[in-house]
Order: structure tokens, then C-alpha cells, then sequence
């Protein structure tokens, strides 16, 4: 029996029901922990059919026994709350609009950026503490720290357990397509050779997904999807067999995962026919090019980047286009697109001028660039690509 | 319901022009109106500057008392209203529209009696 498989599978969305049912992300947390404790010794051979409502029904059954002993205020408060329930069936299970509730309320904009992710990955992705620790690079001790000072705040400011009213969706709701973002480029920038790393690339398309089905008329949200399954659907060409970086232009497009990309193509034409654009959607259109046919076609990125670049001027935007100018109109011109761009200690920034220069037979000024580039970059893999191109360079100067 | 604070941290080191100040006023005493008329609010009020805080600190018994506020900070406490609502993100859309109207930050703070909903609930 997997119980690793289901615990991941269905932690988030128990502990998200009894959050509503109790009124507390804590006691939440213990009465689904307690209630997976119990299915360790009652399920043996085989899980019931419904395991998520198996360990709901159980973690509320023990809940209400637990509190009509307890005297705190907790206890009675909860205690409260779910008798102002009578009309809930004998068996409950998870209630899919409960996740929605977690999402937005981990991903609130009170909490810092730091904390909503960490959260995101405790109470919806069912990670445990050391983990996220690991796959983060930090103690144990920081994560741990940040998850209890978030779920004070959540408590003590009255962040509410609900999803957003419409006035304030959009911009809530950026919040939370952020945080999955990034726990998506978090694994996917440092992804190579290490397992957990992937995992985080998983754990951020398998809460997309799940976003996905609970707000199908949300075009940004099926943006987000389409972009990283596009995005993960080329990871298996993304690193030779030396572990070492390969880029889109040399990847071995057989390697790439044609059924994710089948699925983000879709999601994209879904997309495109709504006509509501927004900066995911454009990325994932982008993607779409990118993994369209044999060989990109420049000309249509460049035209997707101009646009991208309209709904969102920022330097990574800018520098992204300048590869597509590169492509479309020369080195000389995306050298002069890339100039004036300001992004200090950002490694790709010299990376990408090191490239445009060395195409431009400027060697001494590219190899210069790499150089900086090289201190810059912040993993091993990308910094032994760099060196491999800095090398290359020098041999045929 | 619960309690918050909205604190206007007023610049103090870059005063406004006394045309200004008039629009600033007639803004937040209208964001004060709102709240009332949505039942809302519980207390306003606006503070003289720092220039006219003293600071009372206690030790061993007795007390001492210096001129100037308690930090020296470009940035003081203005003012503040109280407000009683649902949830935060009903004293977020308030601290917005405060936020707005005196063109300056808001921090906005629950009070300690938050967890008092029980009363209600038991």
C-alpha cells in the first residue's frame, strides 16, 4: 500500500476541510496527522475506496470527541463550529472549494513573500518541513520558524478562509499564481541533478492543475498551467548526459515529453480563443512557439515578447526579447536593446552579452562578459555551461 | 467582530503645502464618514506633531520625563482610526482608502481582544 502517495495526495485537501470544519489551520494539521496515525494500523493490506474520506470523517470524529473534553477557548471555539454543522453528512470528505480557501489564504498578500510559499508547500502540497528545507537551501529551523510566525498572523490579523470577492479576485489571485511560479522556477532554475529539486516542479504543476480545475474560467490561471507544462515537458532534454546544461537551440526535441506539450498547446488555443491576454498567457503562447514544429519561429516570438513586454516592461522581459531580436534582426541590434537594462547581479544579463558579442567577432569584450557571468551565476550547472562557452570561444580566437 | 488600528505614518520631514493639507483633510474626514456610514468605525483622530511629544519612562519607582518622541524617525504616527470588522481583508479595503486619502502609509493592526469572537459563538 502507498501510504506515502496518498498522504501527499490527499494531506492538503484534508487539512484544508478541516480548517472550515474547525476554524484553525493547527488543530487542523494534528487531527489529519492523528488520523493518518490511525490508518497506519486500520487499513494493513489495502486503503478504503475513498481515503480522503476516510481520514476526514476519522480526524473530525476524533476532533469533536477530543474537544467536548477541552476546556480552552480554542477547544470550545471549535467546538462550536462544528456543531454549526448538523446538516454535514455522516461520512464527509474533502471539500474541493475548502482547497481554494487554503490557497488564497496561503498565498495572502499580508503574509511575506517568504511565508506564503513556504505554506503553500506545508498545508497544500503536504510537504514536510525538512523537505522544503532541502529543497530550499536553507535550515530546517528558518522554515520551520516561518510557517509557525505565518499561521500566528493568519490567526491573530483575521485573514480570512474564504476565496476573494470578485472586486479584489484579480489582484489576490496574482498572488497566488506568483507563489506557484515560483516554486516552479525555484525547482526548475536549480532542477539539474537533484531529485527534490524536481519535486518542487511537480508539487507546483500538480497545484496548478488542481487551480486549474477549480477556476477553469480564469485565462491567466490556464496561462500559468500551459506554461509549465510546456516548460517541464522539455526537461528531459534540458541536461546531457554529464548532467551538463544543454540549450533550447541544441536540445534533442525527441527527448521532450510530447504529451505534456500536447496538453499546453490546448490550453493555449483555450487561451487564445478567450482574447483576455495577461503576462502568463503571452509566456506560455511564447512556449507554445517554441515547441511548435522542428524550429522555432523567431519572428513570431519576437511579435509575442513585444507584447509580452507591453503588459509587463520589466528588464527580464526586455533581456528575453533581445535573444528573440538576436534571432530575427542580428546580434548588433539586441546588443542595443540590452544596453541600458539594470539588473545588478543578475548573471544571464552579462551571459546574454557575452553571447551577442562573441557573434558579433567582439571576442576580448565577450570573453570579459562571460567572466562577470561566471562569478554571478548561482549553480554549478549553469556555471560550468558558461565556462564551456568561454572556452570555446578562446580556442577559436 | 474584530478590532484594528489604521496608523497614519505621516513624513514629518516633508510637511505639506497648506493647500494640500485642506485636500488631505476634506479626503480623510470623508474616508471617516464612509466608515461610519457602513458602522464601521469606532474612533479618529489626528495628532499634533512630534515637536509637541514628551516621553514619561519609569525606573526604579519613580519616573523621568525628556522632550522629543520616544524614536527619532523621519517617520511618525500622524494619527489612527479604530475600526471594528470581519476580517482583515475588510481592514485592508479601509487601510487602502486611508492610505489614499492621506497619500501617506498605513499600518494596519489588529487589537488584542481578537480572539473575543467566542462571546458570539459559545
Amino acid at each position: 500500500m502507498d501510504l506515502d502517495g496518498i498522504y501527499r495526495a490527499e494531506y492538503g485537501r484534508c487539512v484544508a476541510t478541516l480548517t472550515r470544519l474547525l476554524g484553525d489551520i493547527d488543530l487542523a494539521e494534528e487531527f489529519v496527522q492523528d488520523a493518518f496515525a490511525v490508518a497506519v494500523q486500520k487499513w494493513e493490506q489495502a486503503p478504503p475506496p475513498n481515503p480522503g474520506a476516510w481520514i476526514v470523517t476519522t480526524a473530525r470524529n476524533r476532533a469533536i470527541d477530543r474537544l467536548r473534553r477541552e476546556s480552552t477557548r480554542e477547544a470550545r471555539h471549535a467546538q462550536a463550529l462544528l456543531l454549526r454543522q448538523p446538516d454535514e453528512l455522516q461520512e464527509v470528505g474533502p471539500v474541493r472549494d475548502d482547497q481554494l480557501r487554503m490557497m488564497f489564504t496561503c498565498c495572502h498578500p499580508a503574509l511575506s513573500p517568504l511565508a506564503r510559499t513556504a505554506l503553500t508547500l506545508r498545508l497544500l502540497g503536504g510537504l514536510e518541513v525538512a523537505e522544503i528545507a532541502r529543497a530550499y537551501l536553507v535550515p530546517e529551523a528558518t522554515v520551520f520558524q516561518r510557517i509557525v510566525r505565518a499561521k500566528k498572523k493568519i490567526r491573530d490579523a483575521g485573514i480570512p478562509y474564504r476565496v476573494p470577492e470578485a472586486a479584489e479576485l484579480p489582484d489576490r489571485l496574482t498572488s497566488v499564481l506568483t507563489v506557484l511560479y515560483l516554486v516552479f522556477n525555484e525547482g526548475y532554475a536549480s532542477t539539474l541533478g537533484r531529485l527534490l529539486r524536481t519535486d518542487l516542479c511537480l508539487e507546483a504543476v500538480r497545484l496548478t492543475r488542481e487551480l486549474a480545475e477549480l477556476m477553469p474560467d480564469e485565462p491567466e490561471v490556464l496561462g500559468l498551467l500551459a506554461l509549465l507544462l510546456l516548460t517541464e515537458a522539455r526537461r528531459p532534454a534540458r541536461v546531457g548526459p554529464s548532467g551538463e546544461l544543454v540549450v533550447l537551440a541544441e536540445q534533442d526535441r525527441s527527448l521532450w515529453n510530447r504529451q505534456l506539450i500536447a496538453e499546453g498547446h490546448e490550453l493555449v488555443r483555450r487561451c487564445l480563443r478567450r482574447n483576455q491576454p495577461g503576462p502568463y498567457q503571452l509566456q506560455a503562447a511564447i512556449n507554445a512557439v517554441h515547441t511548435d514544429g522542428p524550429a522555432t519561429d523567431w519572428a513570431q516570438v519576437l511579435a509575442l515578447y513585444d507584447q509580452l513586454l507591453r503588459h509587463t516592461p520589466t528588464p527580464i522581459v526586455a533581456l528575453n526579447r533581445a535573444v528573440a531580436i538576436a534571432e530575427v534582426h542580428g546580434p548588433g541590434p539586441a546588443l542595443a536593446a540590452i544596453d541600458e537594462l539594470d539588473l545588478p547581479g543578475y548573471h544571464l544579463l552579462p551571459a546574454t552579452r557575452a553571447d551577442l558579442l562573441a557573434r558579433l567577432g567582439r571576442t576580448a569584450e565577450a570573453i570579459t562578459a562571460y567572466d562577470l557571468a561566471i562569478t554571478l551565476a548561482t549553480n554549478d550547472t549553469e556555471r560550468t555551461h558558461l565556462r564551456r562557452r568561454r572556452a570555446r570561444l578562446e580556442r577559436e580566437a | 467582530m474584530k478590532k484594528y488600528l489604521l496608523a497614519v505614518q505621516f513624513d514629518e520631514s516633508a510637511p505639506w503645502p497648506p493647500e494640500e493639507d485642506l485636500r488631505q483633510r476634506a479626503r480623510t474626514s470623508k474616508v471617516t464618514a464612509d466608515m461610519q456610514a457602513a458602522g464601521c468605525w469606532v474612533f479618529v483622530g489626528g495628532l499634533v506633531g512630534s515637536h509637541a511629544t514628551t516621553v514619561v519612562r519609569p525606573g526604579n519607582g519613580t519616573t523621568t520625563m525628556t522632550d522629543g518622541p520616544f524614536a527619532e524617525t523621519k517617520e511618525q504616527l500622524g494619527g489612527f482610526w479604530v475600526i471594528q470588522c470581519d476580517d482583515l481583508d475588510q481592514a485592508l479595503a479601509w487601510g487602502e482608502k486611508c492610505a489614499l486619502a492621506c497619500g501617506s502609509p498605513i499600518e494596519v493592526r489588529p487589537f488584542e481582544d481578537a480572539h473575543g469572537t467566542e462571546h458570539e459563538d459559545v
